[in-house]
């Protein structure tokens, strides 16, 4: 199976010590120009005015807090059923940036409501099922953590990612399948209903971010298999002295 | 088998069955997760005397403004439902854009007594200067800016 492949840690490392630097810098520059069109060169809003400028940052957070959420069950399954050790390494790794990205899109969301909606919170379906997704990433947290302190194998935070999944497609379609204040979703497959000039800049931020977010995560797997490493060394050395 | 295939029958059948918990326990869900109810709701449901949300959009020519006390009509292209409402509005509220009220119906003058007013947007982001083009081209989009 082609997976395998990657899922050896020192090949891992070898192919991730290259790709870090380039894939973080491809990120800053990618996002650092889309945020630089989207809050300076970028037209107004015709309703909103220039509040619409939070999109730029709000749009890919609640990518790829969403986004984040998906490749941390993937890497769950991978743990749970294949036991890829790297796929372990990887869901711990996810975790924390797909949290913080939640926290931005629901702070950046509040600070947009305000002035749009005239509220910074309501308990419609997309901001609660927002909010769920915050506090599944924190249960991850909270529970990997707590079972990697009893040196346990972790497999119920695993199970707690899996069955989380089934908020992602709340998340989607809140908006479709019932009532909400948050607005039905501009960017589909089948096009969006944002003009040119502002949807360049979005798909900009959309790219660099999820660049940034690849690349903390790369950082992240890396100081972790380190972290193991030297553990797995000291302990020997300990052996060996004792 | 394959302890291996095993376990991928398990997460897989698992994750099958929660998410038929799922759809279960939405539908259920159903309107009480609604965030607010259409005029059309209103006119289907009966009229409900506990503070309630109704949203539409703000009725083109139906804004009357007294003072602080505004009146408009909520449509949702089938039916409509008249507001009073006291108070700061919104800066996104306005005519031809969507509106949530808050508040209670008063059945003896058939009208919607709003204690909050919220603006809701669509989906649709541009610059003012294609709107102003648009309308120039074609007067009848009665966008008020």
């Amino acid at each position: 199976m082609a997976v395998h492949r990657f899922a050896n840690p020192a090949r891992f490392l070898r192919i991730a010590r290259v790709a870090t630097p380039i894939v973080f810098a491809l990120g800053m520059i990618l996002t650092g120009a889309a945020l630089y069109i989207g809050l300076f060169a970028s037209p107004p809003d015709y309703q909103q005015g220039e509040s619409v400028r939070i999109m730029y940052v709000h749009v890919p957070a609640a990518w790829l807090g969403s986004g984040g959420y998906f490749s941390l069950a993937l890497a769950s399954a991978g743990w749970l059923i294949w036991r890829h050790p790297l796929a372990a390494v990887a869901a711990r790794a996810i975790a924390p940036a797909g949290a913080v990205f939640t926290a931005i899109c629901l702070i950046s969301g509040s600070l947009w409501g305000k002035p749009t909606w005239g509220t910074y919170w309501v308990w419609d379906g997309r901001l609660t099922s927002m909010l769920v997704l915050l506090f599944l990433y924190i249960g991850y947290i909270a529970l990997s953590a707590a079972e990697g302190e009893r040196a346990g194998e972790r497999k119920g935070a695993a199970i707690l990612a899996l069955v989380g999944v089934i908020n992602l497609p709340i998340i989607k379609y809140s908006v479709e399948w019932w009532n909400t204040l948050h607005q039905g979703p501009s960017l589909k497959l089948t096009g969006s209903s944002i003009a040119p000039e502002m949807l360049t800049p979005l798909l900009m931020s959309l790219a660099g971010f999820t660049l940034l977010f690849a690349a903390i995560v790369l950082m992240r797997m890396r100081a972790m298999l380190a972290e193991a490493r030297v553990e797995a060394r000291s302990r020997r050395l300990a052996e060996a002295t004792a | 088998m394959k302890a291996k295939t095993q376990r991928l029958y398990l997460v897989v059948g698992a994750l099958v069955a929660l998410g038929g918990a799922g759809v279960l326990a939405l539908s259920t869900l159903g309107d009480t997760a609604t965030y607010f109810y259409s005029p059309s709701d209103l006119a289907a449901k009966g009229l409900p005397d506990a503070a309630i949300r109704l949203g539409g959009m703000v009725e083109q020519g139906s804004l009357v403004r007294q003072g602080q006390t505004v009146r408009f009509v909520v449509t949702d292209f089938a039916k409509t439902y008249p507001v009073t409402y006291t108070g700061i509005l919104p800066d996104l509220f306005r005519e031809g854009q969507g509106v949530i009220a808050e508040g209670r119906i008063d059945r003896a003058a058939g009208v919607f007594h709003a204690e909050t007013i919220l603006a809701k947007h669509d989906e649709k982001y541009m610059p003012p200067e294609v709107t102003k083009s648009l309308k120039a081209a074609k007067p009848a989009v009665g966008q008020v800016l």
